[in-house]
């Protein structure tokens, strides 16, 4: 770990603790939740579990001022619901419902709410980091002093485009704190195996960026951390790089059972330094009671079914709006001239139409 | 699976026959190798090369980091020296990343050099999309490469293809597209298990003739294009020849040419975007080629032109699905709705 100062877990406001608390207690339930509805087929394609990793999120969710904005890779249900957007937006969206937050289109790895500054799930490894840069370079050219928060997995620092986007956002003096979330896997892969210097944070010397590493499944160093790099992006416009070491206990998917590169007892030794149990083990310390720990539980389970219910009860997209929101309103105009000699059965596509029943 | 016996054929599916061939050829010439996500102790992403790790070691079947660009240029590096690096991308979608190593690099050697070097190399990587896998990760832009002089660029559609036309690819002097096909992986198929067993480049297949009108067709809309025959011959009487690309360039239009000038009639299928796609450039050679020979303008069927969305609804409306192709087969026959 970079030597950093180690917060006391008495700097939180108890009810901010607990309200944390609250906030990875449902993300847990809710990828439990969803997982399981994956298995009943109501979700499908790709969907990437966050367990473990709650604190990380949380924390980062916590230090993301209100105008901040936030980019993530596609293991993102996490960033979702700590940004604020509502389970049900989710959970609509998991399930490709009209109510979810792309309105069923992008299901999820492609998970946003530009009210809450939260510019997109990406799913393309890395991806999202020039894009993360550019919404940095727009903030400074509109003179604004918010930062940008762009999340990405260990795996994606070997792309030709950390690289880039760490040595822009270096030399144009940009507001970005790039979070790597080291999760120790990208894929099957170790960092080890993927990584000649595998102190990822080390890498933003390169760019003379500040980098630094830290126990992502502590909150209170978590939210320390992205505190102060944020800050330091708002006011100062320097880009950071942040790394969060912590660990997925699912597997990559939903689709892969995540023993195949590493053993039962490596996952079981990380549960015991389970994120969760220890911000538990704070708030008793503080005098919460455990009926009022399990009361968090409770509500969380009922939160995330009432999530479902409302999932459930949202319309499937209407399927002659498919192209809903491909193009700019105005456009079906200019495509007009195109039909003549379509292929059989293009639906007539309409950009203008609105999403439909 | 120990393939001992060389003779005669064996069932199997896609990525079983694609193994084979993998194998075959690295026991056949040591300058044969492997690189790719998850190639080795994941034993790939869709498990084709599951075993091989195990057989030829670490040097061989490489592990590599999610580097595209890096790792697809380093295959065209190490061909130009002779080895023979057999490049996996674990989708189409992920080769975008490595375009510039493929289009500006790979594919300029030989003639950009005047003949002076070769790039001998493989890419394989599955198209695909019917899994709710959403908009960057479901597409088949394999007119792109196709497109592209330089490069050669195969689709097999059957795990007999796979094995035979992988092997071809391994054996050639350029730079070699294998598109395999997600859908396909698990469907099975009789393969030869001669070791000298390859497909040809540059030549189509005709898996079932007819008739009465051609679908021309390459990868998963091959697969596609066969039901649709069945079904239309059932509940029809309608004779379907079904014309198998298999490889996109070179493009055999002579066999193309010579169905329709059977049929008269014919329907282009991709698994893409139609717009300035396969099935455009198919159109556009039968329009000239044939054009004595038509009886009713060239049809095509693909991917409704939409990033493919996420909602299981939606994404089979806008995939190119068989009551979509059957409908423009009918409609060319003159039998659709409405027909007298
Ligand atoms: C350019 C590109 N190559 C490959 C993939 C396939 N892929 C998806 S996630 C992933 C692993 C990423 O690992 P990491 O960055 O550590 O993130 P994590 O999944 O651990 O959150 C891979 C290889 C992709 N999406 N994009
Ligand atoms: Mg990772």
């Amino acid at each position: 770990m970079a030597a950093t100062a180690t917060p006391t877990s008495s700097a939180l406001d108890p009810a901010v603790r607990r309200d944390l608390y609250e906030t990875m207690v449902l993300s847990r339930v809710f990828e439990t939740e969803a997982e399981r509805q994956y298995k009943a087929a109501r979700i499908g394609g790709y969907c990437h579990l966050s367990s473990g990793q709650e604190a990380m999120t949380v924390g980062a969710m916590h230090a993301l001022a209100e105008d901040d904005l936030l980019v993530t890779g596609y293991r993102s249900h996490g960033f979702a619901l700590a940004r604020g957007v509502s389970p049900e937006a989710v959970m609509a969206e998991l399930f490709g419902r009209v109510d979810g937050c792309a309105h069923g289109r992008g299901g999820s790895m492609h998970l946003l709410d530009p009210s809450r500054g939260y510019y997109g799930g990406w799913g393309i490894v890395a991806g999202q980091l020039p894009i993360a840069t550019g919404l940095a370079l727009a903030l400074r050219r509109q003179g604004k002093d918010q930062a940008v928060l762009c999340e990405l997995g260990d795996g994606a620092v070997n792309m030709g485009a950390w690289h880039e986007s760490l040595n822009l956002a270096a030399l144009w003096d940009l507001p970005v704190v790039f979070l790597v979330v080291n999760n120790r896997y990208g894929m099957g892969t170790a960092v080890e195996r993927a990584s000649a210097e595998p102190d990822l944070y080390k890498r933003a010397a390169a760019y003379r960026m500040h980098g630094e590493r830290v126990d992502g499944d502590d909150l209170d160093t978590m939210i320390e951390a992205a505190d102060r790099l944020l800050g330091v992006a708002r006011t100062e416009h320097r880009p950071a790089v942040l790394e969060a070491v912590t660990y997925r206990y699912r597997g990559h998917s939903v689709a892969d059972a995540g023993l195949a590169y590493r053993t039962k007892d490596e996952i079981a030794e990380h549960r015991e330094r389970d994120p969760i149990s220890l911000e538990a083990k704070k708030l008793r310390d503080a005098g919460v009671s455990q009926e009022e720990l399990e009361a968090i539980d409770t509500a969380a389970d009922d939160r995330v079914a009432a999530a479902v219910q409302a999932a459930l009860d949202s319309d499937e997209p209407s399927t002659d709006r498919l192209a809903y929101g491909m193009h700019a309103l105005g456009s079906d105009e200019q495509f007009a001239r195109m039909r003549p000699g379509s292929a059989f059965g293009e639906e007539a596509l309409t950009f203008d139409a609105g999403l439909g029943a | 699976m120990a393939a001992t016996d060389t003779t005669g054929t064996q069932v199997m599916n896609y990525r079983e026959a694609l193994r084979l061939a993998l194998r075959e050829e690295m026991e056949r010439d040591e300058r044969v190798f492997l690189m790719g996500e998850e190639v080795g102790v994941f034993e790939g992403a869709y498990k084709v090369s599951a075993g091989l790790m195990d057989q030829f070691g670490e040097d061989r079947v490489r592990d590599t980091p999610i580097s595209e660009e890096g790792f697809v240029g380093a295959g065209v590096g190490a061909a130009m020296l002779g080895e023979r690096p057999v490049v996996e991308i674990m989708t189409l979608n992920f080769l975008l990343v490595a375009m510039d190593q493929v289009i500006n690099h790979a594919a300029k050697i030989g003639a950009m050099f005047g003949g002076e070097v070769r790039c001998p190399m493989v890419i394989r990587t599955p198209n695909g999309a019917g899994n709710q896998l959403t908009a960057q990760h479901s597409q088949s832009f394999d007119g792109w490469f196709a497109g592209t002089p330089g490069l050669k660029v195969v689709t097999p559609a059957n795990p007999a293809d796979a094995k035979g036309l992988l092997k071809a690819a391994i054996r050639d002097e350029d730079p070699v597209l294998v598109i395999e096909n997600l859908p396909i992986y698990k469907e099975k198929g009789e393969v030869p298990l001669d070791p000298d067993f390859v497909t040809p480049i540059g030549l189509a297949a005709v898996p079932r003739e007819g008739t009465d009108i051609t679908i021309v067709s390459h990868s998963f809309a091959t697969v596609r294009a066969l039901r649709v025959a069945d079904k239309l011959a059932e509940e029809r009487d309608v004779s379907v020849e079904v014309v198998d690309l298999r490889s996109l360039r070179p493009l055999d239009v002579e066999t193309i040419a010579q169905s329709v000038a059977k049929t008269n009639r014919v329907v282009c299928v991709e698994e893409g975007w139609p717009s300035y796609g396969v099935t455009a450039e198919i159109a556009a050679r039968i329009g000239k080629a044939c054009f004595d020979d038509l009886d009713a303008p060239v049809e095509r069927v693909g991917m409704a032109e939409v990033p493919l969305p996420y909602a299981k609804g939606l994404e089979l409306a806008a995939m190119p699905n068989e009551d979509r192709i059957a409908a423009a087969v009918l409609a060319t026959l003159g039998m659709g709705p409405g027909a007298a």
